[in-house]
């Protein structure tokens, strides 16, 4: 590899661990493989029961419990397999001792229903106020609870167990968190402020007041059966994405620290991007102008030119909206080159891992390059004509890959791209 | 970690200041209250719990549409408009060049629930009466749908961004109290490496929720029965929830001279930590750790703390300002109550503030911990320690 400094005079920065749990499995093998093979993690529902959702399906990680039963302790579950695996591959620092901070990407937290229905039952009344339950809540008895729903608490958690240092970060930017805990430490890389960073984001809240707040957004696929066909990326009948859940972990590292310690290099984190959107809560800006930007901003930042992404591992939520305007502004930016580019969306397969997507998709990214194989977006049987994406539809496809774009748009006008490369560019 | 490498760090003002809460809005409201020593808390609405109520505020004046203010629960309100107050401070509100490409790291919470869906819900529960599906078709059917919108946290962000047009980078740190520590911290550290210019920074809390007391109450860090001042409450520890809004225009001494923008302070330094609070002592040790990492001039100045009034961290914090005894200290727990995220930019927004003034305001403490301090400051030191969780510093200076 060249020098340790990328065209800016910055350090450039590489990725040494990945680690990474979605419906499909624990570890980038499983997953892999079955990624490749066009497998689908979405199934109908068993945790809780569905009677009266309209979306009934998700991408659960069932194989992965926790008591008490919570969505963020299932969230910070996720998060430490997610980086057992990548600080295993990454072999840093001693055991609980990472030398760098941790970025977390996590959803919002809050007392969640069976903890709230616990408290009422405490009262020992059956009309009741929040005077009631306030009058319940103290005196030690639900003390853990106070922990458990801070939303410190599941990076707090992973800071003590890996020692991670300084004041770990616990952000949200919606569906593009995962894209912007990676950028967090890739910044802190860049300006010297660390050697190395342990970025992770992470999502286990499928219950079913999450499903009803997206349900009612009218976000979700409500195509339940066959679960697996119901998440359809760029297809002409695609109705909204599925709810996932998952975690992805990188070890970021200067490429100078990586190489003196003799560090395998995954990949380079060769650009980040972001731009915000301030059209509307939850849609984009009819011109498209901040994805077009974001996506712009991050080739200026890593300092490549269209032509040189030769794959797009698209946002692709399987939302109406969502696909026509991640075409149209793709088309914009990449102009005649856009034939050219195979394009993908893993959430086909694992769905929406929401909080977890950015960095869930920034590992398959690497994964991609790695194999030099692209994985499919499977449910691709009616495509949207107006979509002229060259998908890589239902089977796998070997493409010679250097240079991966990875999107991710949220509400609340989050738009945050990643360029992920083989080789520092 | 290592030291930062770069040698030519840029200096980092503080061009904008908006602060909303139990005092008031505005810079001047705040320095005649503090000055005159006022505190306004509600003992009564959510008795035995004790609040610091936002003070009546005419949200038209920064969100002029109706239809934005209806989208939003009173947190993002608070906030937004706290944000609004910043940017007309520092002189680019509506400035779309500037807001195109300011950088926004907001701390944020949640919204509220909608307490009466809970209440159904919870009460047809505790009779008994909820089949399987109950949950799921009362959610359905009573959840309003732009609610979820209210209650995410980078919607206060999001909020911002469509009512004021602040739309570089938006970024929600999450985390209770440190996640404004750190927001402050990142952001000047970009700013000070050239990554950013310009960038809007703080966070906003309502406190008058009947949830986030059922929250805090699971952890016994309720104030209750009667109001005391932060250091004074050894007979029942606790903090009084307050409600706030305080947001930040930091940018470099460039782009501020560029553009004509006069400071109210530099920022010089931002440092946090997060101790593992198992042994005693725990967060004294933390604040010692950090404090020779602020670059403070000699033993005696000025400070503000964000101190909770929760134990043991409150004791803990103060065994630290003993050992600081040339330190005359600001409690902003007492005037403002706890207001989460939100405390550790307004003990910034009061620093540059006092700096800009030519003057710390006053004590407002009767246990003799606060004293007068006539001498005008040219440093003041800004303390955060989490009610559980999360220290930090910040050195906030006079420009000159």
């Amino acid at each position: 590899m060249s020098a340790p400094s990328d065209k800016f005079g910055r350090p450039i920065v590489v990725v040494t661990g990945m680690g990474v749990v979605t419906s499909l499995g624990a570890g980038k093998q499983d997953n892999w493989r079955k990624l490749t093979a066009g497998e689908s993690g979405i199934r109908t529902v068993t945790r809780f029961p569905i009677d009266g959702l309209k979306s009934t399906m998700a991408g659960t990680v069932d194989f992965v419990t926790v008591d008490p039963v919570t969505s963020t302790g299932l969230t910070e579950r996720l998060a430490e397999m997610a980086t057992e695996e990548a600080l295993e591959q990454a072999a840093i620092g001693a055991k609980a001792d990472f030398p760098g901070p941790l970025f977390l990407a996590v959803a919002p937290v809050e007392v969640e229903w069976p903890q709230r229905l616990e408290l009422g039952r405490a009262i020992g009344k059956t009309e009741f106020g929040y005077d009631d339950m306030l009058r319940v809540s103290g005196g030690g008895r639900f003390t853990a609870y106070h922990h458990r729903f801070m939303f410190g608490s599941v990076a707090s958690h992973l800071a003590e167990n890996f020692g991670t240092k300084g004041s770990p970060i616990s952000l949200s930017t919606a569906c593009a968190s995962g894209a912007t805990a990676i950028q967090l430490g890739v910044e802190a890389i860049r300006r010297g402020d660390a050697d190395a960073a342990l970025c992770v984001a992470t999502d286990g809240s499928v219950n079913p007041e999450a499903l009803v707040r997206f349900s009612l957004l009218s976000a979700l696929s409500t195509q339940n059966d066959p679960p697996q066909a119901a998440s359809k990326p760029f297809s002409k009948n695609r109705d909204g994405f599925v709810m996932a859940e998952g975690a992805g972990a990188m070890v970021l590292e200067s490429y100078e620290s990586a190489t003196a310690r003799g560090a395998k290099i995954l990949g380079v984190v060769a650009g980040c991007g972001e731009l915000t959107d301030s059209f509307h809560r939850t849609r984009s800006s009819p011109d498209g102008k901040p994805i077009i930007g974001c996506m712009r901003k991050t080739l200026a930042d890593a300092g490549l030119e269209p032509e040189q992404i030769d794959h797009i591992n698209a946002h692709g939520t399987a939302t109406p909206e969502n696909d026509k305007m991640e075409y149209n502004t793709t088309a914009v930016v990449f102009g005649e080159h856009l034939p050219k580019i195979p394009v993908s969306s893993n959430k086909s397969m694992v769905g929406h891992t929401i909080s977890a997507a950015g960095a869930v998709e920034a590992v398959f990214s690497l994964l991609t390059l790695e194999h030099q194989r692209i994985p499919p977006t499977i449910n691709y049987e009616i495509p949207d004509p107006a979509i002229l994406f060259d998908v890589v539809g239902n089977t796998a496809r070997d493409a010679r890959v250097t240079a991966v774009m990875s999107n991710s748009f949220g509400f609340g006008g989050q738009n945050a791209s990643l360029i992920l490369t083989r080789e520092p560019v | 970690m290592t030291e930062p490498k770069s040698p030519a760090a840029k200096e980092v003002w503080i061009t904008g200041i908006g602060i909303v809460s139990s005092l008031g809005e505005g810079l001047d409201a705040h320095w005649d209250a503090l000055n005159a020593k006022k505190i306004n808390v509600d003992d009564k609405r959510f008795a035995p719990y004790i609040v610091h109520p936002l003070a009546p505020v005419t949200f038209d004046a920064q969100i002029p549409k109706k239809g934005d203010q209806r989208q939003m629960e009173a947190w993002q309100r608070i906030g937004t408009y706290a944000a609004g107050l910043a940017l007309d401070s520092a002189g680019i509100k509506g400035n779309k060049e500037i807001l195109g490409r300011t950088d926004m790291i907001v701390a944020a919470g949640g919204g509220e629930r909608d307490l009466a869906v809970d209440l159904a819900i919870m009460t047809a529960d505790a009779k008994g009466n909820s089949s399987p599906a109950f949950l799921n078709e009362r959610l359905m059917n009573d959840l309003r749908p732009t609610l979820f919108l209210a209650q995410l946290s980078n919607l206060l962000a999001g909020n911002i961004a469509i009512v004021h047009g602040v739309c570089g980078t938006s970024r929600t740190f999450m985390g209770e109290e440190a996640a404004s520590i750190d927001a402050a911290r990142i952001a000047l550290a970009r700013i000070s490496s050239g990554q950013s210019d310009i960038a809007l920074v703080g966070a906003a809390h309502n406190g008058e929720r009947s949830d986030l007391l059922v929250l805090y109450e699971f952890g016994d860090f309720n104030l209750k029965e009667k109001y005391a001042p932060v250091w004074q409450r050894e007979g029942g520890s606790g903090f009084a929830l307050g409600s706030a809004g305080c947001f930040l225009v930091l940018e470099s001494r460039e782009h501020a001279e560029a553009r004509g923008a006069k400071p109210y302070a530099k920022l010089t330094k931002v440092v946090a930590d997060l101790a593992q609070r198992k042994q005693p002592g725990a967060v004294t040790k933390s604040l010692e750790a950090l404090w020779p990492k602020l670059g403070v001039a000699g033993d005696s100045g000025h400070l503000i703390t964000g101190a909770t009034g929760v134990e043991p961290v409150t004791s803990e914090e103060k065994a630290f300002l003993r050992q600081h005894p040339g330190f005359a200290v600001r409690a902003t727990g007492t005037m403002f109550g706890h207001t989460l995220e939100t405390q550790f930019p307004l003990g910034l927004a009061l620093a540059a503030l006092s700096l800009s003034r030519g003057a710390l305001f006053p004590p407002n403490d009767p246990t003799g911990l606060e004293v007068e301090k006539a001498d005008s400051p040219d440093q003041i030191v800004v303390v955060g320690a989490g009610h559980w969780q999360g220290e930090g510093m910040a050195l906030v200076e006079a420009v000159k």
